[in-house]
Protein backbone atom coordinates (compact mmCIF):
# COMPACT_ATOMS: atom_id res chain seq x y z
CA UNK A 1 0.00 0.00 0.00
CA UNK A 2 1.58 3.53 -0.74
CA UNK A 3 1.93 5.75 2.01
CA UNK A 4 -0.65 8.18 0.22
CA UNK A 5 -2.84 5.44 0.82
CA UNK A 6 -1.97 4.15 3.99
CA UNK A 7 -2.66 7.71 5.61
CA UNK A 8 -6.31 8.00 3.80
CA UNK A 9 -7.20 4.27 5.34
CA UNK A 10 -6.19 5.67 8.30
CA UNK A 11 -8.08 8.67 8.48
CA UNK A 12 -10.99 6.53 7.15
CA UNK A 13 -10.58 3.61 10.04
CA UNK A 14 -10.72 6.70 12.34
CA UNK A 15 -14.25 8.52 11.72
CA UNK A 16 -15.20 5.03 10.78
CA UNK A 17 -15.77 4.05 14.76
CA UNK A 18 -19.03 4.74 16.40
CA UNK A 19 -17.48 5.90 20.08
CA UNK A 20 -14.39 7.70 18.03
CA UNK A 21 -17.51 9.63 16.31
CA UNK A 22 -18.47 10.45 20.01
CA UNK A 23 -15.48 11.58 20.81
CA UNK A 24 -14.93 13.85 18.56
CA UNK A 25 -18.83 15.44 18.83
CA UNK A 26 -18.06 15.89 22.53
CA UNK A 27 -14.62 17.68 22.25
CA UNK A 28 -16.68 19.76 19.27
CA UNK A 29 -19.03 20.54 22.40
CA UNK A 30 -16.77 21.32 24.65
CA UNK A 31 -14.18 23.27 22.40
CA UNK A 32 -11.47 21.22 24.25
CA UNK A 33 -11.11 18.31 26.99
CA UNK A 34 -9.13 15.96 29.18
CA UNK A 35 -9.56 12.30 28.89
CA UNK A 36 -11.69 12.08 32.21
CA UNK A 37 -13.92 14.89 31.23
CA UNK A 38 -14.87 12.53 27.87
CA UNK A 39 -14.62 9.29 30.07
CA UNK A 40 -17.20 10.94 32.70
CA UNK A 41 -19.29 12.12 29.67
CA UNK A 42 -19.41 8.67 27.30
CA UNK A 43 -20.20 5.44 28.35
CA UNK A 44 -16.74 3.89 28.05
CA UNK A 45 -14.02 4.05 30.29
CA UNK A 46 -10.77 6.14 30.64
CA UNK A 47 -8.57 3.49 29.49
CA UNK A 48 -11.27 3.11 25.97
CA UNK A 49 -10.96 7.32 26.02
CA UNK A 50 -7.38 7.20 26.31
CA UNK A 51 -6.97 4.63 22.78
CA UNK A 52 -9.71 6.27 21.22
CA UNK A 53 -7.67 9.70 21.67
CA UNK A 54 -4.26 8.01 20.44
CA UNK A 55 -6.01 6.72 17.20
CA UNK A 56 -7.79 10.11 16.87
CA UNK A 57 -4.78 12.24 17.41
CA UNK A 58 -2.32 9.67 15.09
CA UNK A 59 -4.70 9.96 11.93
CA UNK A 60 -4.27 14.17 12.51
CA UNK A 61 -7.97 14.90 13.45
CA UNK A 62 -7.74 15.86 17.68
CA UNK A 63 -4.46 17.19 19.05
CA UNK A 64 -3.25 17.65 22.62
CA UNK A 65 -2.93 20.38 24.30
CA UNK A 66 -1.17 21.06 27.74
CA UNK A 67 -2.83 23.78 29.93
CA UNK A 68 -0.86 23.82 33.23
CA UNK A 69 -0.26 20.04 34.37
CA UNK A 70 -3.19 19.31 32.18
CA UNK A 71 -3.48 17.91 28.71
CA UNK A 72 -6.59 18.79 26.73
CA UNK A 73 -7.63 17.33 23.51
CA UNK A 74 -9.42 19.30 20.89
CA UNK A 75 -10.28 18.50 17.54
CA UNK A 76 -8.59 19.97 14.11
CA UNK A 77 -11.57 20.89 12.08
CA UNK A 78 -9.84 21.14 8.95
CA UNK A 79 -8.54 17.80 8.80
CA UNK A 80 -12.15 16.70 10.12
CA UNK A 81 -13.52 18.70 7.50
CA UNK A 82 -11.31 16.46 4.85
CA UNK A 83 -12.63 12.97 6.98
CA UNK A 84 -16.65 13.89 6.21
CA UNK A 85 -15.72 15.27 2.66
CA UNK A 86 -15.31 11.87 1.57
CA UNK A 87 -18.40 10.31 2.55
CA UNK A 88 -20.14 13.57 1.02
CA UNK A 89 -17.98 12.35 -2.01
CA UNK A 90 -19.42 8.75 -1.93
CA UNK A 91 -23.06 9.93 -1.64
CA UNK A 92 -22.09 12.01 -4.53
CA UNK A 93 -20.83 9.20 -6.45
CA UNK A 94 -24.57 7.43 -5.92
CA UNK A 95 -26.26 10.61 -6.97
CA UNK A 96 -24.44 10.45 -10.46
CA UNK A 97 -24.92 6.71 -10.88
CA UNK A 98 -28.66 7.53 -9.87
CA UNK A 99 -28.95 10.04 -12.13
CA UNK A 100 -27.66 7.59 -14.98
CA UNK A 101 -30.57 4.72 -13.81
CA UNK A 102 -32.85 7.81 -14.35
CA UNK A 103 -31.70 8.53 -17.79
CA UNK A 104 -31.98 5.22 -19.19
CA UNK A 105 -35.15 4.14 -17.54
CA UNK A 106 -36.92 7.50 -18.44
CA UNK A 107 -36.01 6.66 -22.26
CA UNK A 108 -36.44 2.99 -21.51
CA UNK A 109 -40.00 3.67 -20.78
CA UNK A 110 -40.63 6.55 -23.64
CA UNK A 111 -39.65 4.20 -26.24
CA UNK A 112 -41.73 1.38 -24.93
CA UNK A 113 -44.80 4.20 -24.85
CA UNK A 114 -43.68 4.91 -28.31
CA UNK A 115 -43.78 1.30 -29.76
CA UNK A 116 -47.17 0.81 -27.84
CA UNK A 117 -48.74 4.30 -29.59
CA UNK A 118 -47.56 3.30 -33.03
CA UNK A 119 -49.10 -0.27 -32.30
CA UNK A 120 -52.27 1.51 -31.28
CA UNK A 121 -52.42 3.89 -34.40
CA UNK A 122 -51.79 0.75 -36.70
CA UNK A 123 -55.06 -0.77 -35.35
CA UNK B 1 -20.04 13.08 11.82
CA UNK B 2 -19.95 11.94 8.83
CA UNK B 3 -22.64 8.70 8.80
CA UNK B 4 -22.02 4.92 8.41
CA UNK B 5 -24.58 4.68 6.11
CA UNK B 6 -25.43 6.31 3.15
CA UNK B 7 -29.31 6.78 1.72
CA UNK B 8 -29.66 8.47 -1.39
CA UNK B 9 -33.24 8.24 -3.40
CA UNK B 10 -34.47 9.53 -6.83
CA UNK B 11 -37.85 9.78 -8.41
CA UNK B 12 -37.94 7.87 -11.83
CA UNK B 13 -40.67 8.53 -14.25
CA UNK B 14 -40.73 4.67 -15.54
CA UNK B 15 -42.89 2.18 -14.34
CA UNK B 16 -40.93 -0.29 -11.29
CA UNK B 17 -40.38 -3.14 -14.01
CA UNK B 18 -38.26 -1.00 -16.35
CA UNK B 19 -36.14 0.74 -13.67
CA UNK B 20 -35.74 -3.31 -12.32
CA UNK B 21 -34.37 -3.97 -15.61
CA UNK B 22 -31.95 -1.53 -15.71
CA UNK B 23 -30.51 -1.98 -12.20
CA UNK B 24 -29.79 -5.76 -12.41
CA UNK B 25 -29.19 -6.32 -16.01
CA UNK B 26 -25.99 -6.25 -17.36
CA UNK B 27 -25.98 -4.70 -20.45
CA UNK B 28 -27.88 -1.39 -18.68
CA UNK B 29 -25.79 -1.77 -15.27
CA UNK B 30 -22.54 -1.09 -17.63
CA UNK B 31 -24.86 2.16 -18.99
CA UNK B 32 -24.63 3.59 -15.31
CA UNK B 33 -21.85 1.69 -13.64
CA UNK B 34 -18.96 -0.86 -14.62
CA UNK B 35 -17.55 -0.67 -17.96
CA UNK B 36 -18.92 -4.16 -18.20
CA UNK B 37 -20.09 -6.63 -15.68
CA UNK B 38 -20.79 -10.44 -15.08
CA UNK B 39 -23.93 -11.08 -12.67
CA UNK B 40 -25.75 -13.86 -11.52
CA UNK B 41 -28.49 -12.51 -10.72
CA UNK B 42 -29.44 -14.92 -7.77
CA UNK B 43 -28.46 -15.32 -3.58
CA UNK B 44 -24.75 -15.78 -3.00
CA UNK B 45 -24.01 -15.39 -7.21
CA UNK B 46 -20.78 -13.98 -8.08
CA UNK B 47 -20.71 -10.22 -9.70
CA UNK B 48 -17.70 -8.91 -11.20
CA UNK B 49 -17.54 -5.26 -12.24
CA UNK B 50 -15.09 -4.22 -14.94
CA UNK B 51 -13.57 -0.68 -15.18
CA UNK B 52 -11.14 -0.31 -17.89
CA UNK B 53 -9.09 2.20 -16.09
CA UNK B 54 -9.49 0.78 -13.01
CA UNK B 55 -9.42 -3.42 -12.70
CA UNK B 56 -11.85 -5.74 -11.65
CA UNK B 57 -13.71 -5.66 -8.72
CA UNK B 58 -15.53 -8.83 -6.98
CA UNK B 59 -19.30 -8.80 -5.40
CA UNK B 60 -21.59 -11.41 -4.22
CA UNK B 61 -25.36 -10.75 -4.94
CA UNK B 62 -26.73 -11.07 -1.43
CA UNK B 63 -31.27 -10.42 -1.88
CA UNK B 64 -33.20 -10.72 -5.02
CA UNK B 65 -36.60 -9.46 -4.94
CA UNK B 66 -37.78 -8.76 -8.23
CA UNK B 67 -38.86 -5.97 -9.29
CA UNK B 68 -39.05 -4.16 -5.65
CA UNK B 69 -35.35 -5.43 -3.82
CA UNK B 70 -31.82 -6.03 -4.70
CA UNK B 71 -28.74 -6.18 -2.83
CA UNK B 72 -25.51 -7.11 -3.10
CA UNK B 73 -21.70 -6.59 -1.03
CA UNK B 74 -18.98 -5.64 -3.17
CA UNK B 75 -15.02 -5.33 -2.17
CA UNK B 76 -13.87 -1.61 -1.78
CA UNK B 77 -10.36 -2.61 -3.15
CA UNK B 78 -10.09 -3.71 -6.66
CA UNK B 79 -8.61 -7.10 -7.44
CA UNK B 80 -9.08 -8.74 -4.20
CA UNK B 81 -11.02 -11.48 -3.18
CA UNK B 82 -14.67 -10.45 -0.97
CA UNK B 83 -14.82 -10.95 2.51
CA UNK B 84 -16.68 -9.16 5.44
CA UNK B 85 -14.35 -6.89 6.57
CA UNK B 86 -13.17 -5.27 2.67
CA UNK B 87 -16.72 -5.06 1.24
CA UNK B 88 -19.52 -2.66 1.89
CA UNK B 89 -23.49 -3.74 1.27
CA UNK B 90 -25.55 -1.78 -1.35
CA UNK B 91 -29.40 -2.06 -1.55
CA UNK B 92 -31.56 -0.93 -4.12
CA UNK B 93 -35.33 -0.51 -3.50
CA UNK B 94 -37.71 0.48 -5.70
CA UNK B 95 -41.18 1.54 -4.55
CA UNK B 96 -44.00 2.53 -7.32
CA UNK B 97 -45.51 6.12 -6.86
CA UNK B 98 -47.77 6.22 -9.24
CA UNK B 99 -47.08 5.49 -13.07
CA UNK B 100 -43.38 6.24 -11.58
CA UNK B 101 -41.09 4.44 -9.54
CA UNK B 102 -38.89 5.82 -6.06
CA UNK B 103 -35.46 4.54 -6.26
CA UNK B 104 -32.94 4.06 -3.06
CA UNK B 105 -30.07 2.95 -2.75
CA UNK B 106 -28.67 2.57 0.84
CA UNK B 107 -24.29 1.73 1.30
CA UNK B 108 -23.17 0.31 4.71
CA UNK B 109 -20.90 -1.42 6.25
CA UNK B 110 -18.34 1.31 6.46
CA UNK B 111 -17.65 0.72 10.08
CA UNK B 112 -16.79 -2.86 9.82
CA UNK B 113 -13.98 -2.09 7.44
CA UNK B 114 -10.41 -3.47 8.30
CA UNK B 115 -8.09 -0.66 9.51
CA UNK B 116 -4.49 0.33 8.13
CA UNK B 117 -3.05 -2.87 10.17
CA UNK B 118 -4.34 -5.19 7.31
CA UNK B 119 -1.63 -5.75 4.82
CA UNK B 120 -3.18 -7.25 2.92
CA UNK B 121 -5.83 -5.03 1.67
CA UNK B 122 -3.85 -4.60 -1.46
CA UNK B 123 -4.07 -1.22 -3.04
CA UNK B 124 -6.24 1.60 -1.82
CA UNK B 125 -8.17 2.50 -5.47
CA UNK B 126 -8.78 6.62 -4.57
CA UNK B 127 -10.86 7.12 -7.93
CA UNK B 128 -13.62 3.97 -7.33
CA UNK B 129 -15.06 4.72 -3.60
CA UNK B 130 -14.29 8.13 -3.52
CA UNK B 131 -13.09 7.85 0.06
CA UNK B 132 -9.81 9.40 -0.95
CA UNK B 133 -8.62 12.71 0.82
CA UNK B 134 -8.53 15.68 -1.67
CA UNK B 135 -4.41 15.30 -2.60
CA UNK B 136 -3.67 18.65 -2.20
CA UNK B 137 -5.11 18.66 1.33
CA UNK B 138 -3.24 15.26 1.77
CA UNK B 139 -0.55 16.69 0.72
CA UNK B 140 -1.06 19.85 3.37
CA UNK B 141 -1.48 17.46 6.45
CA UNK B 142 1.63 14.90 5.51
CA UNK B 143 4.00 18.34 4.60
CA UNK B 144 2.62 19.44 8.63
CA UNK B 145 3.02 15.56 9.84
CA UNK B 146 6.87 15.67 9.03
CA UNK B 147 7.54 19.01 9.88
CA UNK B 148 10.13 18.98 13.31
CA UNK B 149 8.62 21.39 15.96
CA UNK B 150 11.72 23.89 15.00
CA UNK B 151 9.74 24.54 11.28
CA UNK B 152 6.56 25.51 12.86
Amino acid sequence: MSPVAAEADELWSAVADPTRRRVIAALLDRGEATATMLAGELPVTRQAVDKHLAVLNRAGLVERRRRGREVRHAVRPQRLDTATRSMAQVAAEWDARMAAIRRIAESAARERREEHTTQEAKR
Amino acid sequence: MGPQRIERDILIDAPVEVVWAVVTEPEHISGWFSDSVELDLRPDGRAVLHWDEHGSVQGRVERVEPPHFFSFRWVVHPDSDLAEDNSTLVEFSLRAEGGSTRLTVVESGFQDLAGPDDEKQGHFDSHRRGWELELGDLDDYLRQRTQTPADR
